[in-house]
């Protein structure tokens, strides 16, 4: 059953003398339980698709177009008082840095208890006993203690740990994790991931992934979507996604890491840069880095299509596929 | 196979860092008593390195383990509270800044945030050409603008962009500004901290070929330091893993990632996150890194390794030679406990 289904979505930015469009008409659904990543470079538009799930975006920005359907309602109509019970409560966010997510004046228990009494009606002693459960989930040593600590007292693992507690508080339905690691150590974001991955499978919740990391999203999910300047411009299993990419802006991602190359010898890089918002080329996106470019790649916009199993937004992803497989002969 | 002088050597090297500075501070009230106390940071404990010309020797390790301390105490830029430092036979570590000048010339430095390290109210012509007329007060105007046009060339900079200012670039192209900055003066080392972490993915292979280009073409030899284990395999010919300010490994790289020795770098070795692999044999590490304030008497790692004994509580591991050429600090490889 879907859980989440985005359609034609669009955001734009409203500047002083013109609006540029942050996001570009992205459709993709969600089902229940389901675990995707959202993978890009800044500036992709990642993070802008979080904040718009959770209808959380500020002025200048502003969704233009398009349909969020979560749990069958349009979250795009929706009065703000409704969105901020499904917020929390259905839907929960967690972001990049735990060292500024969680309020620095507040204890640990305080800031947990607030989150449950402000969508349930609970006593605070109920609600504490609440709290110490989802911080024992999470894996932390004596929770009880922890409830009187400031954020300051604990390392950045533990917040991050606090930050996935609160998040499951009101056992929402879908969490948004937007580069939930990136500001972690290696061993410990192997800790949090392999924690968020064992929450989502045993409480069947919906996770959306966003990371500019391949490898994580390559251990984390079942589905992803490539994005590019506001467009997705791959979407498909992961696995095959990863095995075998279609976009020449995915393969060239792939192929830019340095595993994918012998050591010492050159890494195959993509030229260019990320468009910036307001100078977003015409027609296809990638075109001014892409190799495989044609003249009509430089005035009309690709629109998605299904190419073997996955979804692809380029116009030469045909005569792409033919290269190759000439190549492997 | 010659043994070359190594170019760069420390020598039981050591960084501490005062907390409580002045006399005031040192004050504390303790069981209704008043007492003294002055506590330390030690960032960087007895660590002794070599790198031989034309190497490029790897740095890794998590956030507080000392690595960018060890990269400013190489560049003169902190003063080391024990040890010593040579380059090229000649001890720098106790040198004062003028007598250092010349070496600045021979040894650069590139930093991660290029957002932050590029002066923004100089223009890019302006920042390269600072260096070239400092350390080659001989040069005429014509040659110094000369130089900082080939060496914006060689990194891929379009040298009529000169006039510009550092916010008029995005970042990977700032960060080849930053390098080409170190290489105006034509160093024979680097010593790059963190240089590719604050870039996107297809941004990070563009200057990590950049760096790769510059050593095969001007002979560079390299400290890099870096978390990023991918890189290091791509880039390091040596490696040596920190942990609280120790070494617990180094060794050459194809080395290191294929058979790891030490309980940390195994560990730090299967958290990477592979691209591949489905099942991922993770190596869980108990707890989190401690404070370097109060140093574990034994072992650093100890609080976190699962081979962990009571030698290893109160016995600080050396580094044992392996036949391998593997340097390896951990009492469990040495006893043969680790594999069996």
């Amino acid at each position: 059953m879907s859980l989440l289904s985005v359609r034609d979505l669009s955001v734009k930015f409203a500047m002083r003398d013109n609006t540029v469009t942050a996001l570009n008409q992205i459709s993709f659904d969600l089902c229940k339980g389901e675990r995707l990543g959202i993978v890009g470079e800044s500036g992709a538009g990642k993070s802008i698709t979080g904040f718009a799930l959770m209808n959380l975006l500020s002025r200048p920005g502003y969704i233009d177009s398009g349909k969020i359907q979560f749990l069958g309602d349009d979250i795009t109509q929706m009065p703000e008082a409704k969105m901020r019970n499904i917020r929390g409560n259905e839907m929960a966010m967690i972001f990049q840095d735990p060292m500024v997510t969680l309020n620095p004046v507040l204890t640990i228990g305080q800031q947990m208890v607030e989150t449950l009494m402000a969508h349930r009606k609970l006593s605070k002693a109920e609600a504490e006993q609440i709290a110490i459960v989802k911080l024992r989930e999470v894996y932390i040593p004596s929770p009880e203690e922890r409830l009187d600590q400031y954020p300051h007292e604990l390392s950045g693992g533990m917040r991050q740990r606090i930050i996935i507690a609160i998040a499951l508080l009101l056992d929402p339905q879908l969490i948004i994790a937007d580069e939930p690691t990136t500001a972690l150590d290696v061993t410990i974001q192997a800790d949090i991931m392999e924690l968020l991955l064992e929450l989502c499978e045993s409480n069947k919740v919906g996770l959306i992934l966003i990371t500019h990391d391949l490898g994580v999203v390559s251990q984390m999910t079942e589905r992803t979507l490539v994005m590019y300047a506001g467009r997705i411009i791959e979407s498909g299993r992961t696995r095959e996604i990863i095995n075998d990419p279609q976009h020449p802006y995915t393969q060239g991602l792939i192929n830019a890491l340095p595993q994918q190359t012998k050591p010492g010898q050159r890494l195959k890089q993509i030229p260019g840069n990320m468009p910036s918002l307001t100078s977003i080329p015409k027609g296809c996106p990638f075109s001014p880095r892409c190799e495989y470019v044609q003249d009509h790649c430089l005035t009309e916009a690709p629109k998605p299509v299904q190419y073997t199993h996955v979804e692809v937004a380029c116009h030469e992803v045909n005569r792409l596929h033919s290269d190759k497989a000439e190549e492997m002969n | 196979m010659t043994i070359s002088r190594p170019l760069l050597k420390i020598h039981n090297l050591e960084k501490r860092f005062e907390l409580d500075r002045g006399f005031l501070e040192t004050l504390k009230f303790k069981r209704g008593k008043l007492v003294q106390e002055k506590r330390e940071v030690h960032a960087v404990n007895n660590i002794s390195l070599e790198v031989a010309p034309g190497e490029a020797l790897c740095v890794v390790g998590e956030s507080g383990c000392g690595k960018s301390t060890v990269a400013r105490l190489i560049a003169g830029l902190l003063t080391p509270s024990a040890g010593e430092i040579h380059y090229d036979g000649e001890r720098i570590d106790n040198r004062s800044r003028r007598a250092l000048m010349p070496l600045r010339k021979k040894m650069q430095m590139i930093f991660q945030n290029p957002y932050a390290s590029l002066n923004p109210r100089m223009t890019i012509q302006q920042a390269l050409e600072e260096p070239v007329r400092y350390h080659n007060p001989g040069l005429s105007k014509g040659e110094v603008r000369d130089k900082v046009a080939e060496v914006m060339r060689s990194v891929g900079v379009d040298p009529s962009w000169a006039g510009r200012y550092p916010h008029e670039f995005s970042g990977g192209q700032r960060q080849r500004i930053a390098i080409a900055r170190a290489l105006t003066v034509d160093p024979e080392f680097i010593i790059a901290d963190e240089p590719i972490s604050a870039l996107d993915v297809s941004i990070q292979a563009q200057v990590l070929n950049l760096m790769l280009e510059a050593k095969d073409e001007r002979g560079l030899t390299y400290l890099f330091i870096t978390h990023d284990l991918s890189v290091v395999q791509h880039f390091g010919t040596k490696v040596a893993v920190l942990y609280l300010g120790s070494v617990c490994e180094l060794s050459d790289t194809a080395t290191l990632f294929e058979n790891p020795k030490h309980p940390y770098t195994r560990a730090l070795l299967s958290a990477v996150p592979q691209l591949k692999d489905d099942h991922p044999n993770h190596i869980r590490l108990r707890g989190e890194i401690p404070t370097p304030i109060n140093l574990p008497q034994g072992c650093p790692f100890e609080s976190r390794c699962a081979h962990a004994n009571s030698r290893c509580q109160s016995e600080k591991p050396r580094p044992q030679l392996h036949p391998d050429g593997a340097l390896v600090a951990c009492h469990a490889v040495e006893e043969g406990r680790l594999d069996g």
